[in-house]
């Protein structure tokens, strides 16, 4: 029944775990090497401490915030924590005035900005552009030349909105080296006059920009992905899509129903009309002026030019956050240290330690020799974890807080359980009267289905957890996920394949005592019967079948031995009761 | 030592079996009870004890601390209100920064007082704050939202897998009776409910229903094709796999626990109240009561579910049928053999 050339794939799975564990060490070296990661895993604020930062946060009109206005923006904050990663931060309010922001390690300033950001963005259409750098005093538009509004202005577009005092303000501002203390929020009913910052790829520019015409609140949600083709395939460009709620939907149709008549009326692509831009404005600062090339009549516009992924995602993500008219002064910005420190870290991997120990004595007593197939796959699968962890903090900013170090500590059990399952299978195939190399094959063949499916379970619900929850829930999810998978490939890539060798070697093979798959404490039924008599073909219990075998002999199978024993026993008793009746003829 | 492989060799085989599924009345009943009095419980000792995280609380803060020992601290915080689970932080060097649950006027005067004593400060130097919650109401709703999709999809996964809705009924059933009853111990300890908990509670759910699918699969497998055979009634075949599985079950029961039981035990013993503490319990009271539902009251409701079925009833007949015969066939060879 044994398979020659088994042997041989059991073999390459285990080297491709082995490939597998060294591209993670070799990135992980990679990565501290660089000084970018390290060897250890990143700790969260309850074993790390981090930076308490607190918030006081400004709405709009100087009036005090309510206490809706405040759960808003801690869920808003906590939205765009999350946003970054999975840290597990702490957002709590205090005084019922204030946000308090707890971080785990020092935050980076993208951190920071995001956090602070605030969010007052709409949309003004654009009046004048310029270069950043300001207009020498010597070039400037003497006092008598400064425009003059002939009427008042009939829409945001229109050019009377600039006033001397406007342009005066216009040529003085530098883009270039912008001031950075933050004047008074900008009044939306009148024109505004601010920069775009210089980014890597584009020089800053100054705009003189028309009222306010939709506001961010209007924003329901945006999205970035490549843009596609006009054949539906997907370009290389990147493209951020916005898509407005209903009113804003209107709002904005009216707006690029005006802007795209300056956009045709400039020669549409190869024109320049500034009044053809809208402009997004964030904070007073512009982050985009895209030019209206259509009139959006759905809310659903896309822009698109000149963005790389990362750029994309970012003006994504200001326009998703955006609509909050709420923004954020820092108080105080502080270390803070670890609420629950070293000792109970210490006393949980203590515990852990000596839990994993009673673990292995258990294993070894109900397994034997086997019990080294759980320990080792459990060392395997620790490995694949620390390493899968130590990565994940770096790019993605995962911390292991104490709950995550106990929910580790605790799949262990269904880690191991992977193993249990597949060893009773096993065995059961042994007491069938199996040879161990088939009864590994078969054994392997059922157990896979339930590891796979009740592993499923555990992984929709850290997918579920992770796509739905926010704060610590998110952290459990992903940890929970995380060891499922490793669990998984563990089992596939290691326990298996080196069963599959470890049957082959006399000490198991032939079932020694100590091996945990002895067949005669199994209670394994022989082959051999005594008087002479071997087990026919027909009973042979479980023999490698082809798939869809009749029922018949399934059930046949399922018959249990005490069972069948019992058949034949009566078999037999029918047997002899005929005997004589033969004889007598 | 031999005795448990033979305790497993006589289970697969059949010869020694528990009748967890015939006994099913006396399992629904116990549940029944536990559950009634897991919602009890807390209803009578007024809800669950919640932590600061879900709650809010007073924050107090001491400048230019002498030591910044949080042991000080929390010893200040246990002299006035005992059993309290304060969170005592160093913030920016000379701070301190004290945590406790909502407080009364009175005590928030005395541990004040107690806080300017231990820190070595002046009355000045110490100042209090109400908190609100770090898990506010939006991360319950958020989490709540995540827990019935879970189970939505799970239901349906079950359903799918198992291509019977019965499995995926009972299985909920027993993470049900599970979650209640894990829910009642942990209001009975009056241990204080935090974010570890709720984290272990949500690891036991997700333990519950995939301990229920390793059972389940071995009774799919038994059960594939009950229709022809008539060696045993379908919940005959239920009570086997549930005996078949039940060394897996213990096995796999121990080996989760054991770390949990060392971290409860241990680790929490020698450390008193906190995160471990409370993930500990949530998850050592959790593991038991799921292996147990999953023996007690998945499988048996599984078998309770579907005995009703036509094909199901017919195959039962045929089955005493047959051992009707067989019993008939060994009297009459009885006699002949004598």
């Amino acid at each position: 029944m044994a398979r020659t050339g088994r042997n041989k794939p059991s073999l390459r799975v285990l080297v491709w775990l082995g490939v597998i564990l060294a591209a993670m060490t070799a990135v992980l070296a990679g990565g501290t090497m660089s000084g970018v990661a390290s060897w250890s895993p990143k700790l969260a604020l309850d074993l790390e401490g981090g930076t308490q930062m607190i918030l006081a946060p400004k709405v709009e009109g100087g009036s005090d915030i309510n206490e809706e206005q405040l759960n808003q923006a801690v869920a808003i904050i906590r939205q765009r924590v999350d946003g970054s990663g999975v840290a597990e931060a702490e957002i709590s309010t205090q005084s019922g005035r204030n946000v308090v922001v707890s971080l785990p390690g020092t935050p980076s300033s993208q951190t920071r900005a995001l956090i602070q950001a605030s969010a007052d963005m709409n949309f003004r259409p654009v009046l004048v552009t310029g270069a950043g750098a300001a207009v020498p005093a010597a070039q400037r538009t003497p006092a008598a030349q400064l425009p003059k509004p002939t009427a008042k202005p009939t829409n945001a577009s229109d050019t009377n909105w600039i006033t001397a005092d406007v342009q005066k303000q216009f040529e003085a501002l530098d883009c270039d080296n912008p001031a950075q203390d933050k004047q008074q929020r900008s009044d939306p009913a009148k024109p505004l006059v601010t920069c775009e910052p210089a980014t890597d790829q584009t020089p800053a520019i100054k705009y003189i920009l028309g009222p306010v015409e939709v506001k961010g609140v209007e924003i329901q949600g945006s999205t970035f992905q490549l843009q596609q083709g006009a054949q539906g395939a997907v370009t290389n460009e990147w493209a951020v899509n916005i898509q407005f709620n209903a009113e804003g939907t209107s709002k904005f149709k009216t707006v690029t129903e005006r802007l795209n008549q300056f956009y045709v009326a400039a020669g549409g692509e190869t024109g320049s009309d500034p009044k053809s831009q809208f402009a997004i404005v964030l904070d007073d600062q512009v982050i985009s002026a895209p030019r209206s090339q259509a009139v959006i009549t759905d809310g659903r516009p896309q822009i698109t030019g000149g963005f790389t992924e990362q750029s994309a995602k970012a003006l994504s993500d200001q326009l998703r956050f955006g609509a909050l008219p709420i923004s954020f002064d820092i108080q105080s910005e502080q270390q803070i240290s670890a609420t629950l420190g070293g000792e109970q870290l210490r006393m949980g991997l203590l515990a852990g330690l000596i839990g994993l120990l009673l673990v292995v004595v258990y294993s070894l007593f109900q397994y034997r020799a086997l019990g080294f197939v759980t320990i080792a796959s459990l060392v395997v699968a620790g490995a694949l974890t620390y390493l899968a962890i130590a990565i994940l903090g770096w790019t993605e900013n995962y911390r292991l807080s104490l709950a995550g170090v106990a929910g580790i500590i605790v799949s262990i059990g269904q880690t191991a359980d992977s193993f249990i399952v597949y060893f009773e299978r096993i065995r059961d195939e042994l007491r069938e009267g199996r040879g161990l190399v088939s009864a590994v094959e078969n054994g392997w063949k059922r157990a896979k289905r339930t590891v796979l499916a009740s592993k499923a379970v555990n992984l929709l619900a850290a997918l579920v957890l992770y796509f739905v929850a926010v704060g610590n829930v998110r952290g459990f999810a992903f940890t929970l996920g995380l060891t499922a998978i490793a669990d998984l490939i563990v089992v596939f890539m290691f326990t298996h394949p080196t069963l599959q060798q470890l049957a082959r070697t006399r000490f198991f093979g032939e079932g020694h005592k100590f091996s945990g798959l002895d067949p005669e404490r199994l209670g394994a039924v022989p082959l051999y019967r005594g008087a002479g008599r071997l087990r026919s073909p027909e009973d042979k219990p479980s023999v490698v079948r082809a798939k869809n075998t009749g029922a018949a002999a399934e059930a046949e199978r399922r018959m249990t031995i005490a069972e069948r024993r019992r058949a034949e026993q009566q078999e037999q008793l029918a047997g002899s009761s005929k005997g004589p009746a033969k004889e007598g003829k | 030592m031999s005795s448990f492989a033979k305790f497993g060799n006589e289970l697969y085989t059949g010869k020694r079996s528990y009748d967890f599924v015939g006994s099913k009345k006396i399992w629904f009943l116990v549940a029944a009870a536990a559950v009634a009095l897991s919602i009890l419980i807390p209803l009578a000792k007024g809800g669950f004890n919640l932590g600061i995280e879900f709650r809010g609380g007073s924050e107090f803060t001491v400048s230019n601390v002498k030591t910044t020992e949080a042991s000080v601290g929390e010893k200040a915080v246990h002299d006035v209100v005992p059993g309290s689970v304060p969170r005592v932080a160093n913030v920016a060097g000379t701070t301190m920064r004290i945590q406790t649950d909502k407080l009364s006027d009175n005590e928030t005067l005395k541990i004040k007082e107690g806080l300017t004593k231990a820190y070595g400060v002046t009355d000045n130097e110490v100042t209090s704050t109400f908190v609100g919650p770090t898990w506010g109401a939006d991360v319950t709703k958020q989490a709540l939202i995540g827990l019935v999709v879970f189970v939505a999809l799970a239901t349906v996964l079950m359903a799918l897998y198992f291509r019977t809705w019965k499995m995926s009924l009972s299985a909920i059933a027993g993470m049900l009776v599970t979650m209640f009853i894990t829910a009642g111990v942990y209001a009975l300890s009056d241990f204080e409910v935090t974010p570890s908990a709720i984290i272990g509670f949500l690891t036991v759910l997700s333990y519950s229903l995939y301990d229920t699918v390793v059972v389940f699969d071995k009774i799919r497998e038994n059960t594939a094709d009950i229709d022809s055979s008539t060696r045993r009634t379908f919940g005959e075949e239920v009570n086997l796999a549930v005996n078949q599985t039940l060394v897996r079950s213990i096995n796999t029961m121990m080996v989760a626990i054991l770390p949990v039981g060392a971290i409860l035990f241990i680790g929490a013993g020698l450390l008193g109240a906190g995160t471990l503490r409370d993930l500990s319990l949530a998850l050592f009271v959790g593991i038991l009561i799921g292996t147990a539902a999953t023996i007690f009251i998945s499988a048996p409701m599984y078998a309770w579910l579907r005995q009703g079925e036509a094909p199901l009833v017919k195959q039962a007949q045929r089955v005493k049928q047959r051992r009707a015969d067989a019993a008939a066939k060994a009297a009459a060879a009885e006699p002949a053999k004598a």
